[in-house]
């Protein structure tokens, strides 16, 4: 920036607040916060003269090194296994990134102090920056990568597939309900602050230990905008806490926003990470060495606890039991299982695992081998098409779960399901905590007080159900996961592309139809709900059915 | 937050990974199917930006998972009272066995804009980047050429006051009207259009504030904090001001872009830029503030009524709800061109102000009025007749 210094360019652009004299602004979407009017400073000290060719020189590192992908034929050296779980990684993404541009006129009129606004406005057009550059990646992808099949369907098969489901929590979470619980505390406080570091930090090192180098360009891009949105959602978090009457409000959302981020980002990423790659070398971090030292040492312990001091009720119980499920319970493993027994649901393939990665996870995680092992021999054996089912439908010692209805998640850890029944549904939960958010935090009363601002939990929330009796072959042809000859799946259980390897649509008729676990459920009387409910709490781990009583 | 040391990367091995090594099914099929592209082949644009916005009448097979505390999730169409083909059947009812499919894409007419200058972050970043940089450069030459030393005493207090003025209303509708708009259409590529019209005009803002601070540094005399009082009380701005402030009352999106982009810009916008500040500033010695203010006015005149055009375009050709889009347009056009004529009119002693004077004001008013009748017949929108008064 010529001469002006950029302390004094910001200075100067403060003048551009005005309050309106004659008319207030229309109000579109509430809160059950409390702000008071104060003056405050604008956290980010962001000018866009100075802005834009910055943003304009990361572009030019990132169009430079995809030209110099393609012409140094990095696809020669990309796993497969990696890129496949990129299809569904990239099909989810965008989403996310463009409903944050979204979210930010939530806060317009709920947070009262013009000098964040501006902030807010750069982070949008930061987000739009995300959302495009992220489908371009994959665009580059579809072009070049040997098996466009799944990118090539992007949009439609996130949109329309379970694992969407669970991944647009992570998009429509910020821009509905309470404005300040989504675009505040779900969006900036727990899923940029603490999850971003999973997402945009662990990802890009595992495709770079995987041949990818241009997916590290692309994310560490998208990264290094990502604290000034960090500041942005701090200074609205101290302007909150500054208000005693938003502590009960702010100990809520943090609790629901904590336990959906942990449910569904560790799911998605804990399994790309770990059943993804082919980096198995035992230097090598796992997705909960990672996970210990980023989300739990840098974000719990040195971000949020220091904010207990202003009030801030923490929900170290969760933060806790998060790792207990990632550590203690697997929960990363048994979410890789569900997606790989769901394969003939999926749009892209799945490897086996070998016996180098038996090794790998047995000494990251001890123990693995005896819960996981025989299942992932088993759906090696089942991979290639002979005569038999996939592995859903044939008997692997293994029982189809349940599906959370709050996260969308099945309830992989057995001992922990719940159920409730509400507005006349017998519901499922994968956890206490997933029975809270539904059943006491997105209500219009919390704790005896009007919420009248609170969002709702909307939508035909288990996949299964809209295909239940359904053939598989009419449930895949329906979402249209077929490949361009009309018969062959867009997912495999393998990632042999030799064409009489790949399953078909007419492997999949012969199959017994699909049944939707809930509607099965809710067909029950209620003891033999409640005996449901006890055989499942004994089943796992690794879906086994439960013992013999 | 966290920085971490490079991993260290194994060996890389040979995968044959690459686009064309076998042929199987789909083997060739590079090309995003889930949409019709507008023209032969989809564009670029295209590919980044359609459909991620998603929506529960074709794809979005379990609907939207989030609502507001009245259970309207995502985004919907009654945001706006404008309605595009097919916006009148109802969401696909997806139950227990329906199975997922909703209507065929696009299933309903909002899906068929297209903005027309393609913009995405590539193109969005190339072209803001090169305004700052060519407003810097102008900006500094002048400086260095002392150009500033030309302009008469009237002048100054002109440009101190009145295009300092200016930077407040790009701010106010920049945030409140157009980045506000973007959380409410339908689609992605209108959301998208909406959100780099934002920026355009924070940005104009801003280059105005910036180059208000060089004057201040550069003139003798130049107060720096005169657009502020301009703002708040000069008669002559009230008007401006409050149809600005009332701009940011309106809760229909589209309402907000038409009479933003269609009424207020050539009407006001165009009028105080183009047919005062553009043609008084070489009379009275100044060759630079023309320079600042042209980007915006480009921006404008360029871009951002270009993308309008062809927004609402679409929507007065609509095969089904052309005449019912055409009444609701009228109606908001009868509302608004005398507010934003009422708000020009006040804007008239800034005419007599500087020493060497522009055309005439009424010259001005008359030929932006002719510029907005053209915008309106482009739309096939008759011109209202309050245009008149
Ligand atoms: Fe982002
Ligand atoms: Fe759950």
């Amino acid at each position: 920036m010529s001469r002006q210094s950029v302390a004094k360019a910001h200075e100067k652009i403060q003048e551009l607040a005005w309050d309106p004299l004659y008319h207030s602004p229309v109000s579109q979407y509430g809160t059950d916060y409390t702000f008071q009017k104060a003056k405050k400073k604008d956290p980010l000290k962001q000018v866009l003269r100075s802005y834009f060719p910055m943003q304009e020189e990361k572009d030019n590192r990132v169009y430079g090194a995809s030209d110099g992908a393609i012409r140094g034929n990095m696809f020669r050296q990309v796993q497969p296994r990696w890129l496949e779980w990129q299809k569904l990684f990239l099909s989810i993404i965008p989403l996310p990134e463009i409903s944050a541009a979204r979210a930010m006129p939530l806060l317009f009129n709920t947070v009262p102090n013009p000098e964040l606004h501006n902030g807010q406005a750069i982070q949008m057009i930061d987000e739009v920056r995300h959302s495009t550059i992220q489908q371009n990646l994959k665009r580059l992808y579809m072009n070049n990568y040997i098996d466009p099949a799944g990118f090539n369907s992007s949009l439609r098969n996130f949109q329309n597939d379970y694992c969407g489901t669970i991944g647009r929590q992570f998009a429509e979470g910020f821009i509905t309900g309470d404005a300040i619980t989504a675009a505040s505390i779900y969006l900036t406080i727990v899923a940029e602050t603490a999850f971003t570091n999973t997402l945009f930090v662990a990802m890009p090192a595992e495709a770079a230990a995987n041949g990818d180098y241009l997916l590290p360009t692309v994310f560490h891009s998208v990264q290094s905008d990502e604290s000034r949105h960090i500041s942005n959602g701090y200074a609205t978090l101290l302007m909150a806490l500054s208000d005693e009457g938003n502590h009960q409000l702010l100990e809520r959302d943090l609790r629901y926003a904590w336990w959906n981020n942990h449910r569904v980002v560790d799911a998605a990423i804990g399994t790309f990470i770990e059943y993804g790659t082919k980096d198995r070398r035992k230097d090598r971090e796992s997705y909960a060495e990672m996970w210990r030292r980023w989300i739990y040492d840098d974000y719990y312990r040195s971000y949020l606890v220091p904010l207990e001091k202003y009030g801030l009720v923490i929900p170290h119980d969760l933060i806790e039991e998060s790792w207990n499920q990632i550590w203690n319970e697997g929960y990363v493993h048994e979410v890789a299982q569900f997606f790989a027994t769901g394969w003939l649901a999926n749009y892209w393939r799945i490897d086996p695992m070998t016996d180098e990665d038996f090794e790998w996870f047995e000494h990251k995680y001890p123990g693995w081998y005896s819960k996981y092992g025989a299942w992932w021999e088993n759906y090696a054996r089942l991979s290639v098409a002979n005569g038999h089912n996939p592995i859903a439908l044939e008997d692997v010692d293994y029982v189809y779960p349940a599906r959370c209805w709050t996260c969308m998640v099945p309830c992989l850890v057995r001992e922990d399901m719940v159920m409730a029944e509400v507005d006349g549904q017998m519901r499922t939960y994968c956890h206490e905590a997933c029975r809270w958010t539904d059943t006491v935090a997105f209500r219009p009363t919390y704790q005896g007080r009007e919420t009248p601002n609170m969002g709702q939990l909307i939508g035909k929330r288990e996949w299964e159900t809209l295909y239940h009796g359904w053939n598989w072959a009419d449930v895949v042809s329906d979402m249209g996961y077929v490949r361009d000859d009309g018969k062959t799946l867009v997912a495999q259980p393998h990632l042999d592309l030799d064409p009489k390897k790949m399953w078909t649509l007419d492997h999949l008729r012969r199959c017994p139809p699909l049944q939707s676990p809930n509607v099965l459920l809710n067909e029950m009387t209620p003891e033999q709900q409640a005996a449901f409910h006890a055989d499942y709490v004994r089943q796992g781990p690794a879906g086994r059915p439960a013992p013999a009583a | 937050m966290t920085t971490t040391a490079e991993r260290s990367a194994p060996h890389p091995a040979f995968t044959d990974a690459e686009a064309g090594a076998q042929e199987f099914p789909d083997s060739n099929a590079r090309r995003y199917n889930y949409f019709t592209p507008a023209k032969r082949r989809q564009s670029h644009y295209e590919d980044v930006t359609v459909e991620v916005q998603p929506d529960p009448r074709h794809y979005l097979s379990q609907g939207w998972l989030y609502g507001f505390s009245d259970g309207r999730g995502g985004y919907p169409l009654e945001w706006t009272e404008l309605k595009a083909w097919g916006s009148d059947r109802p969401v696909p009812e997806r139950f227990p066995g329906s199975g997922g499919k909703g209507y065929d894409w696009p299933a309903h007419g909002w899906h068929e804009f297209r903005d027309p200058n393609e913009e995405w972050e590539l193109t969005f970043y190339r072209y803001n980047s090169n305004v700052v940089r060519q407003i810097n450069q102008n900006v500094e030459t002048a400086r260095e050429t002392k150009a500033f030393e030309q302009w008469t005493p009237n002048w100054v207090t002109f440009v101190e006051r009145n295009v300092g003025a200016w930077m407040h209303v790009e701010h106010g509708l920049g945030l409140y009207v157009f980045a506000n708009a973007q959380r409410r259409a339908p689609t992605n590529m209108h959301n998208n259009a909406i959100s780099v019209n934002s920026m355009h005009r924070i940005r104009f803002a801003q280059d105005l504030a910036l180059y208000n601070l060089t004057l201040s540094e550069e003139i003798e005399g130049f107060d720096g904090t005169a657009h502020v009082a301009t703002w708040n009380s000069d008669p002559a701005w009230q008007g401006v001001r409050e149809v600005a402030e009332a701009m940011t009352t309106i809760d229909d999106w589209a309402e907000a872009v038409f009479v933003a982009n269609v009424v207020f810009e050539p009407l006001v916008g165009e009028l105080f830029r183009s047919h005062l500040v553009q043609q008084a500033a070489p009379g009275n010695g100044d060759f630079v503030t023309p320079t600042v203010v042209g980007a915006g006015e480009h921006d404008y005149a360029e871009r951002d009524l270009r993308y309008t055009r062809a927004m609402f375009e679409l929507l007065t050709d609509d095969r089904e709800f052309a005449d019912h889009n055409v009444a609701v347009l009228d109606r908001w056009l009868s509302e608004w061109t005398p507010r934003c004529i009422t708000a020009a009119r006040k804007l008239q002693p800034l005419w007599s102000q500087p020493d060497a004077k522009p055309p005439r004001f009424e010259d001005g008013l008359d030929r932006a009025k002719n510029r907005f009748a053209g915008i309106l017949s482009d739309l096939r929108l008759q011109t209202p007749k309050e245009l008149t008064q």
